[in-house]
């Protein structure tokens, strides 16, 4: 049992990683200094016979610093978050050059959709693959997150990705991972009977490996438009 | 004719089943709610039989129908849309017919008039019929588990368009009366919300100023106003999504050009409120019960009322923080991530205060007393956990993890829950006359605090790991694969919880009949319901009380005892018999 986070592969890791760790260290003097003055009272003024507890109701002064000390402490923990989550959710942080994708959720897959060799979604060269996602490492991807029936939630733990995807709604998720390799794709929202089997791959790739890779899936392409055309 | 008399000529079905008296239908509640937390229990261990041992044969399978359980040669296999009613099952029975009735339904009905020197509630004939629409809610919502379809599987929190249409999960009638129950429900609780207010503002004996009550009262007043508040809105709700399910509307159905997270702020608009209306009781029933233990006044009294306000309103302006990943505007994000960083504030200021009220006391560590001190160090990290999904960045990672599971049972089970234990066991006597066994009830309560942490401090760390919530199987997932130990860890603790809960159930029902006589006021208290006798008759005073001073005057240098009951005259005005409560002249 751990309360370390796994390793993080995405440019968003150092700075969620960062905030989470902040927050373990502030709560827990809170969680051992509260518990510990719990534990000691209860010992140090367990009952004694024929004594009084003593009569006091209150005090001013100790009101006003524990009210304002954690005031503090939780705005300056929520204005420290701002930074990142405007990087991590807000479309105009999206980096100019990243590559767009469209993943389409639906019970109980995930369809992927990417650009292909013309570099723009939606045209006769895009490419498609259900639940293995192909991106390459150090660069952004711009992805537009649709559904088609039920609320799913698009979940890369260890790029600290996690977007619902909503029927009816483009939702704008993007992140650029940091390290080449093979990572899971969840979905984090109950979205029907089958709801655990809605996992995946995400596979980062060497820039110059995931060019072949579009290249050789466009050929495939080609080749099966061309077979469609006989 | 009196009360009390009167009370006696009424026929027994008067009297015990449809009775106008508070004290019988805060039993009726709590024998309910006791029930339904039992139900509750029991779908808990079952989901936890599949997460720890996902798809092997559950013991006692084959006793389940066929459309719930595959039968194997082996033994009966769990089926995923079974789990998924599980899941959604545990959580609306026990935070809507368990939780919420044993605090509000139970506390509520007990103790306002009780403790304010009321005679009844303002309303006895609304109360009454608030216990009868819960009660047959609380039965229609356990049918829906015989109907077609199964019961209800979109989650507790059944989000659309999932609940909004069967075709997603082939689960029609079972939703619908889910909705339908808890709009039946959502009437009971106003009816009750209604009569609390109106008592607690109209009814206060002589001197019972507000600055007097005791702070159980006070959470309930301010839990009713949230209720008054909140339930309207999800009873629209409600009413929405099942007009969606069964007239062809489309509310919340893209198709339709409905918007699906229109459920979600209805839902959560009423659903942060409740998550307060769950705790605020919980808050109030811990100060009462830690004063009596500690023999010494509440620490800022004051402050504690003024803490329990400040939460109320802000419950108002939180509701965002469970839709951070749900696709609202980001901005949004932000500013909900502040409104809820803020609402820890009261929430710390309650457990300062707590801490300052059992420092140099003289403390006596009965049952109740452990319980509540229990409902201390459990809501410090239930409430330390929140900090983390405040946080946007992070809640990014573990929205949907066991994390959340975990944060949740903190404040429902480590909180709630164990101050009801506090509560029903420090007020049995008042419903019972008799007092519940305090070594047995030490015993249940040693081996819960240490069962109920072996349970969920792990699922802090699996949902860390990235362990999402409501899957069927996480050995689907091969990044989970390593957690399964303890997944099946967790399970056994679970079911020891369960178990140990019977030593609970044994010594609740022995003690109705073979408790120590309890009388007036067993363990010292100040509050008038201790200046009555245990159970206090039809009526409750024979004479309408004069309080003289707040309920928590323990210890006070003024009297030779370490209580001081609030309607008892002061010294210098016990030789002034006009101030003393005098009968009716002839």
């Amino acid at each position: 049992m751990s309360w370390m986070l796994p390793e993080s592969f995405s440019t968003f890791g150092p700075d969620v990683d960062f905030l989470y760790y902040a927050i373990l260290v502030v709560t827990g003097i809170v969680f051992v200094i509260t518990e510990a003055l719990l534990v000691y009272f209860v010992i140090r003024y367990r009952r004694r016979d024929g004594q009084k507890a003593t009569y006091i109701h209150g005090s001013t002064k100790a009101e006003i610093i524990w009210t304002t000390v954690p005031f503090i402490a939780v705005l300056g923990l929520a204005f420290i978050s701002i930074p990142s989550w405007n990087m991590m959710k807000n479309p105009d942080s999206v980096p100019a050059d990243a590559l767009d994708y469209i993943i389409n959720a639906k019970q109980f897959e995930w369809e992927i959709t990417y650009a292909g060799t013309d570099g723009v979604t939606g045209t006769a060269d895009d490419i498609s693959t259900i639940n293995i996602m192909h991106v390459p490492v150090n660069q952004a991807v711009n992805i537009t997150l649709r559904s088609e029936d039920v609320l799913h939630s698009f979940f890369l733990p260890e790029m600290r990705v996690k977007q619902d995807a909503v029927p009816g709604m483009d939702i704008t998720v993007w992140f650029e991972a940091t390290a080449a390799g093979a990572y899971p794709i969840g979905c984090a929202e109950l979205c029907g009977n089958l709801h655990t089997t809605m996992g995946g791959t995400l596979n980062v790739y060497e820039a110059a490996e995931f060019e072949a890779w579009v290249a050789s899936q466009s050929a495939d392409a080609d080749d099966a438009d061309d077979q469609e055309d006989q | 004719m009196d009360a009390h008399a009167h009370a006696h000529e009424m026929p027994w079905i008067r009297r015990y089943i449809f009775s106008t008296d508070h004290k019988i239908i805060a039993i009726q509640f709590l024998l309910m709610s006791l029930f339904f937390l039992v139900v509750g229990g029991l779908l808990a261990a079952m989901i936890r039989w599949q997460l720890g041992f996902p798809s092997e044969p559950m013991p006692g399978g084959m006793l389940l129908p066929d459309e719930m359980m595959a039968p194997t040669p082996a033994g009966a296999i769990m089926l995923p849309e079974f789990y998924n009613s599980l899941v959604t099952m545990h959580g609306t029975i026990m935070i809507f017919f368990a939780i919420m009735p044993l605090l509000v339904g139970v506390f509520g009905n007990l103790l306002i008039p009780l403790q304010i020197g009321a005679d009844d509630m303002a309303f006895p004939r609304l109360n009454m019929a608030s216990f009868w629409m819960a009660f047959p809610a609380g039965l229609l919502m356990l049918a829906s588990f015989a109907v077609e379809g199964g019961a209800a599987g979109a989650g507790w929190t059944s989000y659309a368009p999932l609940s909004a249409s069967g075709e997603y999960t082939g689960v029609y009638l079972g939703q619908q009366l889910w909705l339908i129950s808890l709009t039946i429900l959502g009437f009971a609780s106003l009816a009750g919300a209604v009569n609390y207010i109106t008592t607690i503002i109209n009814m206060r004996a002589p001197g019972m100023t507000w600055f007097r009550m005791p702070l159980a009262t006070w959470a309930l007043f301010i839990t009713a106003i949230l209720i008054l508040l909140a339930i309207p809105i999800l009873a629209g709700a409600l009413i929405m999504l099942l007009f969606d399910q069964t007239i062809g509307t489309g509310f919340f159905l893209p198709a339709s050009d409905g918007e699906p997270l229109l459920w979600q702020h209805l839902f959560w608009f009423f659903g942060h409120p409740e998550v307060y209306i769950l705790i605020l009781p919980a808050m109030g029933i811990t100060s009462d019960v830690l004063a009596n233990g500690a023999r010494k006044p509440v620490f800022g009294y004051h402050a504690m009322v003024l803490a329990i306000v400040s939460i109320a309103f802000l419950s108002w302006i939180v509701w965002g923080h469970h839709m951070f990943q749900s696709g609202m505007n980001p901005m949004l994000g932000t500013t909900f991530m502040i409104t809820t960083m803020v609402i820890a504030v009261p929430s710390a200021i309650k457990v300062f205060n707590w801490l300052g009220t059992i420092y140099k006391g003289n403390i006596h560590l009965h049952t109740p007393m452990l319980h509540a001190l229990g409902f201390v160090s459990m809501f410090i990290i239930g409430g330390l956990s929140g900090v983390f999904m405040a946080s946007t960045p992070v809640d990014v990672y573990i929205h949907d993890t066991y994390f959340i599971v975990a944060h949740i049972h903190y404040v429902l089970f480590g909180g709630s829950l164990f101050a009801i234990f506090a509560g029903v066991t420090f007020w049995y006597p008042k419903m019972f006359g008799r007092l519940m066994n305090e070594k047995w009830g030490k015993i249940h309560f040693w081996l819960t605090l240490i069962l109920y942490n072996l349970v969920f401090w792990p699922m802090h760390s699996i949902g860390i790991q990235g362990h999402m919530r409501r899957i069927y199987d996480p050995t689907q997932y091969e990044f989970l694969q390593p957690l399964q130990p303890i997944n099946q860890f967790i399970t056994v603790c679970v079911f020891a919880l369960v178990a140990v809960q019977a030593i609970y159930a044994l010594n609740f029902i022995i003690s109705i009949w073979k408790g120590k006589k309890a009388g007036n006021n067993p363990w010292h208290a100040n509050s008038l319901e201790w200046t009555v006798p245990s159970p206090p008759p039809h009526g409750n005073f024979e004479l309408v009380p004069i309080v003289y001073r707040g309920p928590y005057e323990y210890s006070a240098p003024d009297v030779e005892e370490d209580y001081w009951l609030q309607d008892t005259p002061p010294p210098s005005e016990t030789a002034a018999p006009a101030l003393e409560p005098q009968p009716v002249a002839d």
